[in-house]
């Protein structure tokens, strides 16, 4: 690895490149999906490459390849130089990064039992118990069980005199129940929708999720949504559960808080961002209660946006994104801090694999616990509904206008749980409905969820998320708006 | 720059070492996908070049057979050891799971209709032929006291299906795409378009339509949510109709989980909307095969309304004893089948003559962030965005603040009173299509954002 990280280095500079790093990146997957009593997906793969970043005239350029030979590593950096020179034709200004520190060193999240070293068989096993327990309640129509765990091997060098060895290993499960019964699919999903909960931890992780302990629930659940009333129109107190919270925390502050989406760069896709730099500490973003960082170091908790150092070799930081209310901080780069006055960049640009060009991505992005014991804070809640685990979530391009739909919901009378409620959904405006918390539940009910599946950039990058989040109440909510007529 | 010939050659023969390790290893069957990409990207924003990237890429994925098992596994390294290594690894996920009875046998030597989806031109793009484009329209946006953002792409994919029972085929593709937002203080346009052939492309002419729609929308208005007479050009109805067709699956209907469980043969649409998946229509994309090398036929899914047919790769087709359409994802996987080169038949009226013949309405340029809310009544939940207008006596009004919808599509396709000629369009949300522009009655607007 670091011989050919070397020579795209050297060939680069020799180019004519002013700057210039490079990924080497060995990435390995396991993907185990079961459905009904039978396996799926069963796969692995693995994928080792070379990506090059340059600034030459005053440009980027960025050329990637899997050939890791002499000539093509050299023949790489070649190119990206070219295209960097490429780029200057429609320049505006030279690109300048912020000073970082040359680093030597290596870094591995701790894990205690190696995914890839656990008997695929067994992995299936629990997969295929857990799918009989959902399947024994009648009306589940489909069940389904997934299992994904990464391994990414990486070495980053720079021209600045860096050298940083990572080694991050990620697992992930969940299980899911679907019944189809008159004119309504109805889903329930544990630990979480979409994949279940994934962190930067070993299979130890899937052995804590008692996946089959939960199964007979989840089916049980997901039938007797069909029986449930429906949720009703109006506006309301919620009370969302953690997963939920840690989405809404990512759609509605970690995407604005990204400087690179505020200043433009993307705004042909992803979109833009309300938080104008004019914004930063002026903004009331929530209720003096609410507290939010962007937290990349270990010490926060493996999540899916932990790390030793980012894409750009600049160490694993903690930046206040909302304090007691307030805006605070914007997710940074080396290119783009300077835009808000920072002298440094604050380290959260990261890089799906050696073939993608790293860009400004979430770390960890969590709301600090409150002091409310989860029985107080229903015991204090007279009517309200609360809602639980993700079944669709969209917000507008500039991240104002959001809509969530969760899979079940409970209605919260004179302090006690009651009835279900099935499609419950609510909207509102980022600002408004943040300001709206008045309880959020101690470190005791918090957990750092993971997002593996976060979209940006083009061409399109997948990357994993932290969401730390413990459940909390929000007063005049707009509900029930997905199925008005 | 490699020839095709000699990408071509190189992955055949990768696959001939491919199954020649999975005979030694003793394996039932093998099954080798071996495909070779290159990308380039030049992206801009602020009306300046700020990302241009470029990427070679392998993948050699290998599906081993065994004693009524099957897996898969993927490298991206062609020396001897790791060939030998990742056939291994497909026997050794195959053998440690329960057998699946229903698993069929390979395909052998299927005949396959041509397709010609690679233009030397394409291939050929440089960085400085997409910077010399991209300074063009940033030159023209900043001419116009706009904002230019967007990417233009080129590339070229190579690809061998081969498998132990004789199936060797190849298929080449190259690909070009150009979109555009063009932003002001309050309001912004937005075009795109793709093809195989990048002369197809004309960055000025996207240019000069997302600049007139960013001048068209300034100072918009906020019009109140409720039900709209709405105008969706193409790219919009493309967008809505992504998760529609995923439902057109034999392997959707035998889960009990598409909207067409139990509706079969019904009129859920309306007359004028009849709709093919045909990956030979000249306007489309694609291979000609599915995932297994199942030649790709092509299907009417819906005929004037009625949901007629749905897609079955060859294990669903069997269990339905139905005939297989040849669209199946590979192997193995949980989804089955999915018709991807959906053509909508289309109509005959422009959207200048909606717009005409509209007394108050909403044109739409754009939708973003779809996502289902009710999976059987589909019913989908997203925003506006880059050019929404108000449409009052017969022209367009003004720009409106951009508005959340949610609405069933299948209501939708109800109440289509104009269709455009279809045509290849682009969005964000869903794979390219050719759709027509649609006219649509009481399209439901939810709620309104603040831009």
């Amino acid at each position: 690895m670091k011989d050919f990280a070397a020579l795209a280095l050297d060939t680069a500079k020799r180019r004519g490149a002013t700057y210039a790093d490079a990924r080497v990146m060995d990435i390995r997957h396991r993907d185990i999906s079961t459905k009904n009593g039978e396996v799926g997906t069963l796969s692995e793969s693995e994928s080792l490459g070379i990506g090059i970043r340059v600034i030459a005239n005053g440009s980027w350029g960025f050329a990637s390849t899997d050939r890791l030979t002499r000539e093509a590593v050299q023949a790489c950096a070649a190119e990206a130089v070219a295209i960097a020179k490429a780029s200057a034709i429609a320049k505006t200004e030279d690109i300048a990064l912020a000073p970082e520190s040359a680093y030597v060193d290596v870094w591995q999240n701790p894990y205690l039992k190696d995914p890839f070293r656990i008997p695929v068989e067994r992995q299936i096993d629990l997969l295929l118990a857990a799918d009989k327990e959902m399947r024994r309640v009648k009306g589940v129509t489909v069940a389904e069980g997934s299992m994904a765990f990464r391994r990414i091997d990486q070495l980053f060098v720079s021209s600045i005199g860096s050298s940083i060895h990572q080694t991050k290993v990620q697992s992930g499960a969940g299980i899911v129940a679907l019944s189809f019964s008159g004119n309504e699919l109805q889903k329930r999903s544990y630990p979480n929708s979409f994949g279940g909960q994934h962190m930067l931890k070993g299979y130890e992780l899937v052995e804590s999720l008692d996946l089959v302990g939960n199964a007979q629930r989840v089916g049980e659940e997901c039938v007797a949504l069909h029986s449930a009333a429906q949720c009703p129109q109006g506006q309301s107190t919620i009370i969302l559960e953690s997963s939920q919270l840690g989405l809404q925390i990512h759609e509605s502050i970690g995407h604005p808080i990204e400087l690179d989406r505020v200043l433009g760069m993307e705004a042909n896709f992803a979109g833009m961002s309300f938080l104008t730099t004019e914004k930063l500490r002026k903004l009331k973003y929530g209720s003096d209660i609410v507290n939010v960082v962007a937290d990349a170091r270990l010490e926060h908790g493996p999540g899916l946006g932990t790390f030793g150092y980012d894409d750009e070799g600049v160490p694993a930081q903690c930046t206040p994104i909302i304090t007691d209310g307030l805006f605070t901080g914007y997710l940074t780069s080396r290119e783009t801090a300077a835009s808000v006055g920072e002298k440094r960049s604050g380290g959260t640009v990261r890089c799906e694999s050696w073939n993608r060009l790293p860009m400004i991505r979430m770390t960890n992005i969590s709301i600090n616990p409150g002091t409310w014991k989860y029985d107080d804070l229903i015991a204090d809640t007279d009517d309200a509904i609360l809602m639980e685990t993700n079944r669709s979530w969209s917000i507008d391009d500039r991240r104002y206008h959001f809509q969530f739909s969760t899979e079940v919901g409970w209605e919260i009378k004179g302090g006690k749980k009651g009835r279900m409620i099935k499609n419950p959904s609510y909207s509102g405006i980022t600002t408004e409905f943040w300001n709206s918390c008045d309880a959020i539940c101690s470190r005791d009910y918090w957990t750092l969820w993971g997002t593996p599946n976060c979209g940006k950039g083009q061409p399109m990058q997948t990357m994993g998320t932290g969401h730390g989040a413990s459940p909390a109440r929000f007063r005049n909510v707009k509900i029930g708006v997905a199925f008005s007529k | 720059m490699t020839s095709s010939i000699k990408i071509t050659a190189d992955l055949e023969r990768v696959a001939e070492r491919v199954l020649k390790l999975a005979k030694t290893a003793g394996l039932d069957g093998a099954e080798i996908d071996a495909a070779a990409n290159t990308d380039a990207l030049t992206r801009f924003a602020n009306n300046t070049i700020h990302q241009n990237v470029a990427e070679q890429t392998l993948s050699i994925s290998v599906r081993a057979i065994m004693d009524s098992r099957t897996a898969r596994a993927t490298t991206n390294k062609t020396d001897d050891e790791s060939l030998a290594r990742v056939v291994a690894a497909a026997a050794s996920l195959a053998k440690n799971q329960p057998r699946n009875l229903d698993l069929l046998p390979l395909l052998g030597k299927p005949k396959y209709q041509k397709v010609s989806r690679s233009f030397s031109s394409t291939a050929e793009t440089t960085p400085q032929d997409r910077a010399h484009a991209v300074a063009k329209v940033c030159k023209h946006a900043a001419k116009h006291k706009q904002t230019a953002a967007g990417i233009f792409v080129s590339g070229s994919s190579h690809s061998i299906l081969a498998n132990s029972k004789g199936l060797f085929t190849h298929y080449e593709q190259t690909r070009a795409e150009f979109s555009i937002t063009i932003l002001e203080s309050d309001s912004s346009g937005w075009a795109k378009a793709n093809s195989p052939d990048i002369h197809k492309i004309d960055p000025q002419a996207l240019a000069e339509s997302a600049s007139e729609k960013s001048a068209q929308s300034r100072k918009p208005r906020e019009l109140a949510p409720g039900h709209y007479v709405t105008i969706l050009e193409p790219s919009a109805v493309l967008d809505l109709m992504g998760s529609l067709f995923f439902d057109f699956s034999g392997t959707a209907i035998e889960d009990k989980r598409s909207c067409l469980t139990g509706r079969m043969g019904q009129k859920l649409f309306g007359e004028n909307i009849t709709v093919w998946d045909d990956a030979y229509h000249p306007l489309q994309t694609g291979y000609p095969y599915d995932g297994e090398g199942q030649p790709r036929e092509k299907v009417l899914l819906i005929d004037r309304g009625i949901a007629k047919n749905v897609v079955y790769a060859r294990a669903t087709a069997k269990r339905a004893k139905r005939k297989p359409t040849g669209h199946g994802f590979s192997l193995p996987n949980d989804f089955g089948e999915a018709p991807m080169n959906i053509v909508f038949t289309g109509g005959d009226k422009s959207v200048d003559e909606m717009i005409l013949t509209t007394e108050r309405g909403v044109l739409v340029t754009r939708l973003w962030y779809i996502r289902e809310v009710d999976p059987y009544k589909k019913i989908l939940t997203g925003m506006t965005r880059d050019g929404t207008f108000l449409v009052e006596n017969g022209k367009i009004a003004g720009g409106v603040r951009n508005f959340r919808f949610n609405q069933s599509v299948i209501e939708m396709l109800a109440n289509v009173e104009m269709l455009g000629p279809a045509e290849r369009s682009a969005g964000e949300e869903a794979f390219e299509m050719v759709v027509p522009a649609m006219k649509i009655r009481d399209f439901h607007f939810s709620e309104v954002t603040k831009f």
